[in-house]
């Protein structure tokens, strides 16, 4: 019952240009059936996500684990919430990150847990910069 | 079942197979002359009542299954192309979606009368064990087969219980892209749902054999727990027990009736008549009601691993029942404290079903943990401890002594009565299908509609008006995708003749094709078209409105409601209200200011509306005073405008309410002659025996 060979081929990985993606604003691309969310982070988003204590975080994780290096403005994260699976709104909530709407947890602008109930952060995919302006998911 | 029979036919050819094959004394020993205790009463009916609802879930299910296409794509549209022009499809559908709802009613009563009565104890452990089998079979097939009409609530539904299975550790991720035959729920998804769901109804009739054949060895319990003795103690099952579950059968019919023809859906939830969308979640998922407590258990424990093994221990502690409550005297009747501790528990899985349709914050939380420790502690302190500190009364030295002492107190009656109300009174709670959070939306007022009440019908003249204002006003932005031309030439539709029909499509451009030089073309619609869509595709129309398509209109009023809370849901039952999609759709046409009220602002792009959740919609003021002018003299204004277009789109979302409400007074009324024949034959059947 595992996924069929058509399945794992539409699951290849796919390519994302980053120029239109203005400073502040981000974009939902789909792969593998999953929404990734691929945010333009604001200087405040990145302080932020960089100042946390990390002790004060029920799954830590320093900020520089999260995204490339050298590409600090650039966070890639699925969006699905790692409670039961909904899909967390962007720009909301108490940490200038997600907020999911189904129970309430709260992630910040590194998508780390912050407050409810999911119990690990959200998932980075495997990612890779071929260019500055260009990723490939998967 | 109970050994072999002596039962010989006179008919020579059933002789010859009875030779071969003793299957009609089989039948005869498990089914006629089967000693049932003759003390058993109305809570014992269920047991065929619950037959009865298995046999018409695969007998509907077939038949839809025959319509149905298991697909991504296809699902959500096959299931309303059932409901509108498959013969019967919309009651076939009714009576299989409400029959799943009814089926879980009916267990629940039998399992709370099992335990009750302590119908698991020594000798019929097996037979309560294989009776929480077939529990948890029907809420697997109850949650798949709630997957494939693909709305929104199936797709979510879906993902939150398959996601349950992440948290085992190591294998949780594999265990769940198994599941989903991919890496996200989809079209695999779906197709291996529809598969389970066809198999899992036949893997419960054959567990079902078997909880028959365990019960018909150890012999029903009753409700006085004493052991059929002598002759005196047992009626034979036919007639006796066959006429009693005739009528029982027949009451709850009136009952599921009631659902089926004019609240077909009470118990559903509005947001799965919006297509499944994996790019959007709905606000709050809830699941069926039936799921509900154990829902409530799942959310109320911060852990994501411990709630999931709370939730499942929740029930598969009930197999271990027979041993945790290690108490002789089996009938709670004898059971003082027993008896108080079992109605705490009826009442804590009633509000346990009520927190679980609750948003997860604040007291609900709070109160949801209290519950679970309730629930819990009842199985694992209560009962072991009362088996032990208890005194129970004196229990009757048989069954007949209890049927003679019956004859004089009338208390077990009344006690049903309460148990039949707190019970209709836990579906009506846990019935509360939205769960959304009130987003500063007003409540729109209840209007007054021709089409409500069980012998509402659509006023066709608003009919003809709404198509007008759909054909002018809205047709510009929204999709209309379901409704054909040839309907409103339908029975119950707008009242258009056949040609009338015909030559509204003819005004039509349809594109069709690819043609002999493979290229699409353009034709005059026929009466078999569809209305033609103003966009090609959905992201065609979002980008032209905005970003946000305009949603297709065709169920729209099914699709939209409101929360209407505690205690106006339970009257909402009696009196048969379910227009809170019209009253909706109506007060958002009429709701826009143009000036929102000082303090507040909406985002650019979007528009005030007071009745619209959160107020900042994206549509702008689709109807204004004189824009569309009516042949018959109706004013122009847009409080006509509102009312005439929600009646049209309250039919073009059910075009066959009409007849529903027809057949179901037909019904209704030979239900009714049919339970009252019942119960004198009853009484006539019974005569000699009390």
């Amino acid at each position: 019952m595992n996924p069929d060979a058509a399945t794992i081929a539409a699951g290849a990985p796919i390519q994302v240009d980053l120029t239109p993606i203005a400073e502040g604003q981000d974009i939902k691309v789909f792969w593998r059936g999953k929404p990734i969310y691929i945010s333009h982070r604001t200087k405040k988003q990145i302080q932020e996500a960089q100042g946390v204590a990390l002790s004060s975080l029920p799954d830590p994780q320093p900020d520089s684990a999260r995204v490339k290096a050298g590409h600090d403005q650039w966070l890639v994260v699925i969006g699905i919430c790692t409670h039961l699976g909904c899909i967390p709104i962007a720009h909301e909530g108490n940490y200038d990150g997600f907020f999911c709407p189904c129970h309430g947890s709260q992630y910040d602008s590194s998508g780390r847990i912050r407050q409810g109930p999911a119990p690990a952060n959200l998932a980075v995919p495997p990612y890779a910069f071929l260019t500055d302006t260009k990723i490939q998911i998967g | 079942m109970s050994g072999p029979s002596d039962f010989q036919p006179s008919n020579p050819a059933l002789k010859w197979i009875e030779r071969r094959l003793p299957i009609f004394g089989l039948i005869h020993s498990s089914f006629v002359a089967y000693p049932t205790p003759r003390n058993l009463n109305y809570w014992w009916t269920f047991g065929a009542i619950l037959s009865m609802m298995l046999a018409l879930q695969i007998l509907t299910g077939v038949i839809l299954a025959m319509h149905y296409t298991p697909h991504a794509d296809l699902a959500f549209k096959s299931v309303e192309l059932i409901v509108r022009d498959v013969n019967y499809g919309w009651l076939l559908r009714n009576m299989h979606a409400c029959g799943a709802s009814m089926f879980f009613f009916a267990v629940y009563i039998h399992m709370f009368r099992g335990l009750y009565y302590g119908s698991y104890k020594e000798p019929r452990e097996v037979l309560w064990i294989l009776g929480v089998i077939i529990y948890l079979l029907m809420m697997a097939t109850g949650f798949m087969g709630y997957v494939l009409p693909w709305g929104q609530m199936s797709f979510w539904g879906a993902t939150v219980i398959t996601n349950l299975f992440s948290a085992v550790p190591y294998f949780g991720e594999s265990i769940v892209t198994l599941l989903w035959g991919g890496y996200s729920v989809g079209n695999p998804t779906l197709n291996r749902f529809f598969s389970l769901h066809y198999l899992l109804p036949f893997v419960i009739a054959g567990v079902v054999v078997l909880h028959v054949w365990a019960l018909h060895v150890a012999g029903q319990n009753n409700p006085a727990g004493v052991e059929a003795k002598t002759e005196k103690d047992t009626v034979p099952f036919t007639p006796y027990a066959t006429i009693k579950d005739a009528f029982g059968v027949s009451c709850f019919l009136i009952f599921f009736a009631w659902f089926i023809f004019y609240m077909p859906n009470y118990l559903g939830d509005a947001d799965n008549y919006i297509p499944a969308n994996p790019g959007v979640t709905p606000a709050h998922i809830v699941p069926e009601w039936y799921y509900l407590p154990f829902y409530a258990i799942l959310r109320s424990i911060p852990n994501k691993l411990a709630g999931v093994v709370a939730m499942f221990s929740a029930i598969i502690i009930l197999c271990f029942l027979p041993w945790l409550d290690s108490a002789r005297t089996r009938s709670s009747k004898y059971r003082p404290l027993a008896k108080q501790f079992f109605w705490i528990f009826v009442v804590v899985c009633i509000l346990l079903g009520y927190l679980g349709s609750q948003p997860p914050e604040g007291i609900y939380v709070i109160a949801g943990r209290i519950l679970t420790v309730c629930y819990f502690a009842y199985f694992l302190i209560v009962l072991p401890l009362l088996a032990r500190i208890e005194t129970p009364r004196p229990v009757p030295n048989s069954i007949a002594d209890d049927v003679l002492a019956k004859s004089k107190g009338r208390a077990a009656t009344a006690a049903s009565v309460v148990l039949a109300l707190v019970v209709a009174g836990g579906l009506f709670a846990g019935s509360t299908q939205n769960a959304k959070a009130e987003e500063g939306g007003d409540t729109p007022p209840a209007q007054k509609w021709s089409f409500s009440g069980p012998l509402g019908t659509y006023d066709r003249g608003s009919l003809q008006r709404g198509l007008k204002v759909y054909k002018e006003v809205c047709s510009a932005c929204h999709s209309l995708n379901y409704v054909a031309f040839r309907n409103l030439a339908d029975p119950g539709g707008p009242g258009y003749s056949e040609a009338q029909a015909s030559a509204l499509a003819a005004e039509y451009k349809i594109k069709d094709g690819p043609n002999d030089q493979g290229e699409m073309f353009e034709r005059p619609g026929r009466a078999a078209d569809y209305f033609p869509a103003p966009f090609p595709n959905e992201q065609a129309a979002a980008a032209a409105n905005g970003g946000k398509a305009p949603p297709d209109l065709s169920l729209m009023t099914k699709a939209r409601s409101y929360k209407r809370g505690f205690p106006q849901f339970v009257f909402d039952f009696f009196t048969q209200y379910q227009e809170q999609g019209p009253d909706y759709v109506d007060a958002i046409l009429q709701g826009f200011e143009d000036k929102p009220p000082a303090g507040v602002t909406v985002p650019e792009g979007t528009y005030y509306n007071k009745y619209f959740p959160g107020h900042a919609i994206k549509m702008p003021k689709p109807l204004s005073d004189g824009q569309v002018t009516f042949d018959d003299g109706s004013p122009a204004t847009v409080k006509q405008y509102a009312h005439d277009v929600t009646t049209f789109l309250m039919w073009a979302a059910e075009p066959h309410m009409e007849a529903r409400k027809r057949i179901g007074m037909q019904v209704f009324f030979f239900l009714v002659v049919f339970a009252i024949l019942m119960y004198f034959t009853k009484r006539k059947v019974w005569a000699d025996a009390h």
